[in-house]
């Protein structure tokens, strides 16, 4: 705490300080190829700081020298002034380097909004930027932020008085945004400002204004920026030589520059990062404030960070009806958000910070997040040194060792205090003033006019300080006559003051009837004094000091201050995945004896009745009569059916998208997208699955590449995955592909017909490709320098995976017409079709399909939704099976996959199939089909202990999932979720409290955005574009 | 399946497969037939087991035990052993698109939702087709009464209660313009947030605006009913038959608090009978639903919990926990694809609370009781229409649901469609490329 001596001093000294820095304003700097219309007026802008706490980073604090700055550097340190420099009384402040802020738009235009996807337009298929720039709208890597750059002196003194006296300007468009611009807040010439033109190289995920079609999803994006980067090597390569792309030359010219990574989420910090690994280079990502939420995995990238201080508005929790719209993800990340920055720091994770978002409240956000574990030291070195050093120039910025640009904020105290504020920023040399010296002079004085002495109190804020005069009447007149109960009370008289600057006034009346009484005085070094004139008129002497027991009063401020930290309760848990049912800890595969269960192997032809099975180290150990296993968990199966966990063939859940829009999407991977926040993940579990493929959608005849995933609930995307699976990738027939409902599509193919022509196409071309790269690898040396090298095409690298069997097929399908074709055009190219899904008529040619090889994965009732499956019968996977085809029944829908058992014993009732055949349509037939039966799909000592424990017979409308387990880990279980629902619930109630008592909590929130925190999730199907159909006109059916 | 039935009653009843599903079963084939050696779930929740049921002339004349033949004269009866099937009165399915939407996707076959905001004037029977593929297939597994509803706007309007073999609309209906169907405005609405980039939702802005629309008709119906000199007006005209019961008010609400607004409106406006549509939500209000005497219609079970911090099996515990709370439930599936399914929502709202009997209630008798048919359908018993079907099992599970027999208003009906024809195609054609191999 400053002391209540040093603010007097302060104020004295002020005036000239502000005085001279007004009178230098603008003069030091003129840019040199201009022609001053004057006499020329330069001067070295020579100072010495004194007497001030000078931060020269976050580590020295030096208090006994003087800072020398001139020409606009930081000269150095000295004992004192040398000739010819300025000495300025720094008493009681703080000098700071001026911040950085590397995450900032100033200076440049707006982007052009976003254009929403609809469904129901035409696609755009092409770039619509007219010149020679990229084929994709959405790479920007000719753009350049400083081309555009431009002071705004309104914005920039939003982020002078924050303190950032430079910042990394850059345009958020685009997917590559091009290069960011470095520039000083100050308010020279454009051309002074900009102190590196080209800083840094932007990515991101989003596709920003760009109107072209491709991509719409984030995996679409990031197989943009992986073709873009093989391109930029191709181009570099030689490509040149056959066209000219400005972008590619921008991407280049752009390789050695630190690149900002741009991220919605920690999910997508650690795919940036994955792309990065891709092309060699290690990215700064700008996380977008959940990264405590995955610490582990962020510090796992070994990235260096840009970190927001923006923290989420409260939820609104005022209406008791709508509260259960808040997510307790919501509520708690509410509470969690501001401990962000300290969780990176105590995780050894380096980051800047930003301001970004957080203009307003920018000096609170970043005293919370010290306040909630982040060290004063962190922080300053995340705000100066840290960004300067990110862009590599921590010679020039972020401290004020000698030879920096003199770029010095000047605060009223230590940067931290709740009562400092920024007094002025000194930007390569040139003073700015933030704020005339407002002191906090809050607290108790004395007032002493002709010897009578009166207690003052000063309150309010700094800026209107409220004066209020405490008077009694034995103070005020002893010798009255009045009576006893008017002598007691305390009278309090409102002071009109005027107590900024060195000159100050004071009015006011002890008695309603009388005049007042009017002083006017200076600062002295302990207080004020002064003349003035009494009600009478006559000359008055006063004095203003600080009561004797002014200390006492801080230190009572100071406790109250410090006792709200204190008493802030506990915070919530960070838990995996971070949401309802998430877990603190995950679940260890443990050793499980389940006893004396009817036990559905699906390797024996009917379930054994009363068996044991024993799991240890996540596999099957042992299946048989009272195994013995006295360190295992016992459970009692009697009564109970376990099984093998359900598998689905088709699903969309987990996913951060679905469709992408190319006709081949060959390129798009769903493993970039795994959401392992997904509830649906959970609850499918408590529905008994536990693997399942996660397929793109069915928007295009080549659709993404699938993630085959255990529901390693609580795990990250990469855990997920399953270990060494097959490849696979969807492919989609019929009305979908022909974008049937789309009036206003242009993308070929628009029918059956066209459809096959885009296989024969892509396959064809992909070996005529192979050909080319192989006539290129065959080349002399020589004849290579004067061919073009043929380009790396990553759609045409997975056509050749499935031509070479190193990548398998999934087909969305419907009629029998297209089932046929697909598997002549396989057959023509020498591979076979792994997969028809959905495949409602493959019944028709379930024949055909037997003898070609391609299982069918199935609805079990599903129709009547489009013209295609007019002819579905739930016939079909009984047919199928008949005929010899692998059949699995599959969801394709995050709520019937929960209930995948029931479908399966609708083979029993359509077509009288076995129980044990039925059960095998949603267990090991999936596995076959998904090439996983070696470890899944069945109870056999050694497989996968995924498995389900069943309160009744597996195929009975009654049977509920107790227990689940993926790889020996019990992830569902019935009593734990009853416990988990509690634990919700009073979780929930603790953040709400907690909402209400928050200074922004107990307010409803309503407005043009809609409340805060209410949220409505998509729910992706197959035919989901982006999973926001629901605001098109178009019903939701349609697969 | 037909080897079961030709073994079990053989031959004695009339109809074969050769007899499309589409082509009703004539009305002189009304047969008086015993039905015995059975388990009879009568729909109120009882189970007579051995038990009887007979039929003449298109009604039930006998439900009950062995002993209950005694005062029936048997002459003219056929006796039919059941061997341990069971007996269940016809499942009923209300708020139904059924012959109003053939193929989701294709406007031409969609007749469900009439432009604009009040429709309470039009009439779902003159578009219900007799002839749609979609009722046999929802036949198949039980459901053989449906009431055909409009969907869309505010009021989309009347709906009619039908049974599910009939030569036209005229001989289907069961009771014509049986209800008005309402879609209350939704305090809160979806909307796309550009800033986080996901679907919130938000106030809906237009709430007070459409309730006002809503209020104006139903207070200028009231007025121009007591007129001497009433104008034409056929949406008035529609909406007076609320005032005096012959027609029943529908709604549809998403929010609890929409729910309690809706319930007010309705009894400010005098309306004699209103069920409410809802979800789980109804459960925050069940209390009031249950005070204020409100029947529910409990639209689907298969579906997701609405946010990620509720029950996971909530959806399905909906029916449970509202007659718990002394609410009057029904049970219905959306959708026309899936309507074949209503069993077997009915067997999940067993599994999740509710003994058999109960859940099979919800589908039978409570759902005729909110619909107001229950004088003619919805349990077994004397005097009521002979709408009712055997199973070899459990109806309420997929396994046992197997029907042998199904007869509407007496008339033994064709259970087996298009679906069945191409499953016997192509079965057939597979054994013999088998045989061939």
């Amino acid at each position: 705490m400053r002391s209540f001596h040093l603010s007097f001093h302060f104020i004295c000294r002020s005036a000239a300080l502000f005085c001279c820095t007004m009178f230098l304003m603008g003069v030091t700097h003129a840019q040199p190829t201009t022609t001053p219309n004057d006499v020329r007026d330069s001067r070295d802008g020579a100072y010495a700081f004194a007497n001030a706490v000078i931060h020269i980073d976050e580590r020295t604090v030096v208090t006994d020298q003087l800072l020398l700055i001139r020409e606009g550097r930081v000269v150095g340190l000295e004992d004192s002034a040398p000739a010819g420099y300025q000495q300025i009384d720094m008493t009681g402040m703080h000098l700071y380097p001026s911040m950085v802020d590397l995450d900032s738009a100033y200076g440049l235009p707006d982007p052009e909004r976003p254009k929403p996807f609809s469904f129901n337009q035409a696609e755009v298929l092409e770039s619509e930027t007219p010149g020679a720039y990229n084929a994709n709208q959405a790479i920007r890597s000719d753009y350049r932020a400083s081309t555009a750059f431009t002071v705004n002196k309104d914005k920039a003194r939003v982020l002078r008085e924050n303190g950032f006296g430079a910042v990394l300007s850059y345009m958020s468009d685009g997917i590559a945004r091009g290069t960011g611009t470095l520039v000083l807040t100050a308010e020279g010439s454009d051309n002074e400002m900009i102190l590196k033109s080209d800083a840094s190289n932007h990515l991101s995920f989003s596709k920003g204004s760009s109107s072209q079609s491709y991509p719409i999803s984030m995996m679409g994006a990031i197989a943009l920026l992986r073709q873009t980067h093989l391109d930029a090597s191709w181009y570099d390569a030689g490509g040149r030589k056959s066209m000219t792309d400005l972008a590619l030359d921008g991407w280049l010219s752009h390789q050695s520059l630190p690149t900002i990574f741009d991220t919605n989420s920690w999910i997508a910090a650690m795919r940036a990062d994955e792309v990065g690994d891709e092309m060699g280079r290690q990215f700064i990502l700008r996380d977008s404030g959940d990264a405590y939420k995955r610490v582990s995995v962020i510090k796992q990238t070994g990235a260096r960070m840009i970190v927001p201080l923006s923290f989420p508005e409260a939820p609104d929790v005022s209406d008791p009806w709508n509260t259960d719209l808040v997510t307790l993800e919501d509520l708690k990340h509410w509470e969690l958000a501001p401990e962000n920055p300290a969780r990176l720091a105590a995780a050894g994770i380096e980051f800047a910070l930003t301001s970004r978002g957080a203009e307003k409240t920018f000096m609170d956000m970043l005293r919370q997040s010290v306040k909630r574990g982040l060290s004063e030291e962190v922080a300053l070195a995340a705000l100066t040194r840290v960004p300067a050093a990110m862009l590599g120039m921590d010679d020039h910025l972020g401290s004020l060792k000698d030879g920096r640009l003199a770029n010095i904020v000047v605060a009223s105290g230590n940067l931290f205090d709740e009562s400092t504020t920024l007094v002025a920023h000194w930007i390569a040399g040139e003073p700015y003033v933030i704020k005339a010296v407002a002191d906090d002079l809050a607290g108790e004085y004395e007032l002493s006019v002709n010897g009578q002495i009166l207690p003052l109190t000063i309150a309010g804020t700094p800026d209107k300080p409220s004066v209020t005069l405490s008077i009694s009447d034995s103070d005020s007149d002893s010798d009255s006559d009045s009576d006893s109960e008017k002598d007691s009370k305390k009278d309090d008289r409102k002071v009109t003051a005027s107590m900024s600057g060195a000159a100050v006034s004071l009015v006011y009346s002890l008695d309603d009837d009388q005049a007042a009484w009017r002083l006017f005085g200076w600062a002295t070094d302990n207080g004020w004094s002064g003349e003035g004139q009494d009600p009478e008129g006559k000359a008055v002497r006063w004095t203003l000091q600080s009561a004797a027991d002014s200390d006492e009063a801080v230190a009572e401020a100071t406790d109250k201050a410090s006792s709200d930290v204190d008493t802030a309760k506990p915070v919530g848990e960070v838990t995996y995945p971070f949401m309802a049912y998430g877990r603190s800890t995950i679940p260890d595969a443990e050793t499980i004896l389940i006893r004396d269960a009817t036990v559905w192997t699906l390797e024996d032809d009917a379930p054994l009745t009363s068996t044991d099975v024993l799991v240890r180290d996540g596999k099957i150990a042992a299946i048989g009569n009272d195994l013995s296993a006295p360190n295992a968990i016992q459970v009692d199966g009697s009564g109970l059916h376990l099984t093998p966990g359900i598998i689905d063939e088709h699903s969309h859940i987990a996913l951060l998208g679905v469709n992408d829009i190319a006709t081949n999407s060959g390129m798009v991977r769903m493993t970039d997208v795994i959401n392992p926040e997904d509830i649906n993940i959970y609850r499918n579990l408590a529905g008994g699955v536990t693997a399942a493929q996660l397929l793109h959608g069915s928007a295009n005849p080549i659709g993404g590449q699938s993630a085959l995933v255990k529901y390693r609930w609580g795990s990250t995307p990469q855990e997920m995955l399953i270990e060494g699976a097959d490849g696979f990738i969807k492919f989609a027939l019929g009305e979908n592909v022909k974008r049937s409902r789309n009036q206003s599509s242009i993308r070929y193919p628009q029918t059956r017909m066209g459809v096959e022509q885009v296989y024969r196409d892509a396959f064809g071309s992909a070996l005529d490709y192979q050909v080319a790269h192989d006539s290129y690898d065959g080349m002399s040396r020589r004849a290579r320098q004067s061919a073009v090298p043929p380009r790396t095409d990553l759609a045409m690298e997975t056509m050749l995976e499935i031509i070479n069997g190193e990548r398998f097929v999934s087909c969305h399908s419907y009629v029998q017409s297209e089932i046929n074709m697909l598997m002549h055009v396989a057959e023509d190219f020498d591979f076979r079709i792994n997969t028809f899904t959905h495949i409602l008529e493959g019944y028709k040619v379930a024949d055909k399909m037997a003898a070609h090889g391609a299982g069918g994965s199935t609805f079990s009732d599903w129709w009547a939704f489009k013209w295609e499956v007019r002819y579905a019968i739930p016939y079909n996977a009984a047919l199928m099976h008949e005929a010899g085809v692998v059949t699995a029944i599959n969801s394709d829908s995050s709520e019937m996959s929960r209930r995948l058992n029931q479908e399966a014993a609708k083979s029993v009732k359509y077509g009288g199939m076995s129980e044990v055949e039925a059960l095998k349509m949603v267990t090991l037939n999936p596995a076959k089909l998904l090439h996983l039966d070696d470890r899944m799909g069945s109870i056999a000592v050694g497989k996968d202990a995924d498995l389900v424990l069943w309160s009744d017979h597996p195929l009975s409308i009654d049977a509920r999932p107790l227990k689940t387990m993926v790889d020996g880990r019990v992830l569902f279980d019935e009593a734990d979720d009853l416990a988990m629902r509690q634990g919700i619930d009073e979780e929930r109630s603790r953040l709400i409290e907690k909402v209400r008592n928050s200074s922004d909590g107990a307010k409803p929130k309503g407005g043009d955005d809609g409340p805060p925190g209410y949220r409505a999730r998509p729910l992706f199907q197959c035919n989901s574009l982006t999973g926001f159909e629901h605001l098109t006109s178009i019903r939701g059916e349609g697969l | 399946m037909n080897t079961l039935k030709t073994c079990l009653i053989g031959g004695l009843l009339l109809l074969a497969n050769q007899v499309s599903a589409l082509t009703p079963a004539p009305v002189d084939e009304r047969q008086s037939l015993v039905l015995h050696n059975a388990v009879v779930h009568v729909g109120d929740g009882q189970v007579i087991n051995p038990g009887v049921v007979a039929m003449s002339e298109g009604t039930i004349t006998v439900v009950g035990g062995n002993d209950a033949l005694a005062e029936l004269d048997l002459t003219s009866y056929q006796f039919v052993d059941l061997g341990g099937a069971h007996v269940y009165p016809g499942l009923i399915l209300p708020g139904s698109n059924l012959g109003l939407n053939e193929v989701g996707s294709l406007g031409d076959t969609i007749d469900q939702s009439e432009t604009g905001d009040l429709n309470p004037n039009v009439r779902s029977l003159i578009a219900y087709n007799t002839d749609s593929e979609l009722i046999p297939v929802t036949r198949y597994n039980g459901v053989l009464t449906a009431q055909i509803t409009p969907e869309g706007g505010l009021i989309s309007g009347q709906s009619s209660v039908v049974q599910l073999d009939a030569w036209n609309w005229q001989d289907a209906a069961v009771v014509v313009d049986d209800g008005i169907h309402m879609n209350w405005p939704s305090s809160k609405k979806r909307e796309f947030d550009f800033a986080t980039f996901s679907v919130k939702l938000a106030d809906n802005k237009q709430q007070a605006e459409h309730i006002a629309i809503v209020e104006q008709l139903f207070s200028d119906a009231a007025s121009w009913l007591e007129s001497d000199d009433k104008m034409r007006n056929l949406k008035l005209d529609a909406v007076v038959g609320l005032f005096d019961g012959s027609k029943r008010l529908y709604i549809s609400a998403n929010l609890a608090q929409d729910m309690v607004d809706a319930v007010d409106f309705a009894r400010r406006h005098k309306i004699v009978h209103v069920v409410l549509k809802a979800d789980a939500e109804a459960l925050k209000v069940a209390e009031f639903l249950a005070a204020e005497q409100v029947p529910v219609i409990v639209t689907g079970l298969h579906t997701t919990p609405r946010s990620d911090d509720e029950d996971i099996d909530l959806p399905y515990r909906v029916p449970a926990e509202l007659l718990n709370a002394g609410v009057k439930v029904g049970l219905t599936y959306p959708g026309v694809m899936n309507a074949r399914n209503l069993p077997f929502i009915a067997g999940t709202a067993s599994a999740y609370g509710l003994d058999r009997e109960q859940a099979l209630r919800l589908v039978t008798l409570s759902n005729a009781e909110i619909l107001g048919i229950d004088d003619q359908l919805g349990s077994l018993a004397v005097g009521k229409q002979a709408t009712l079907f055997v199973s070899q099992g459990d109806a309420l599970d997929m396994r046992g649901n197997q029907l042998t027999h199904a007869f509407i208003g007496g008339r033994e009906i064709v259970l087996d469609g298009m679906q069945q024809s191409l499953y016997q195609r192509f079965h057939k054609r597979y054994a013999t490329l088998d045989e061939s191999d």
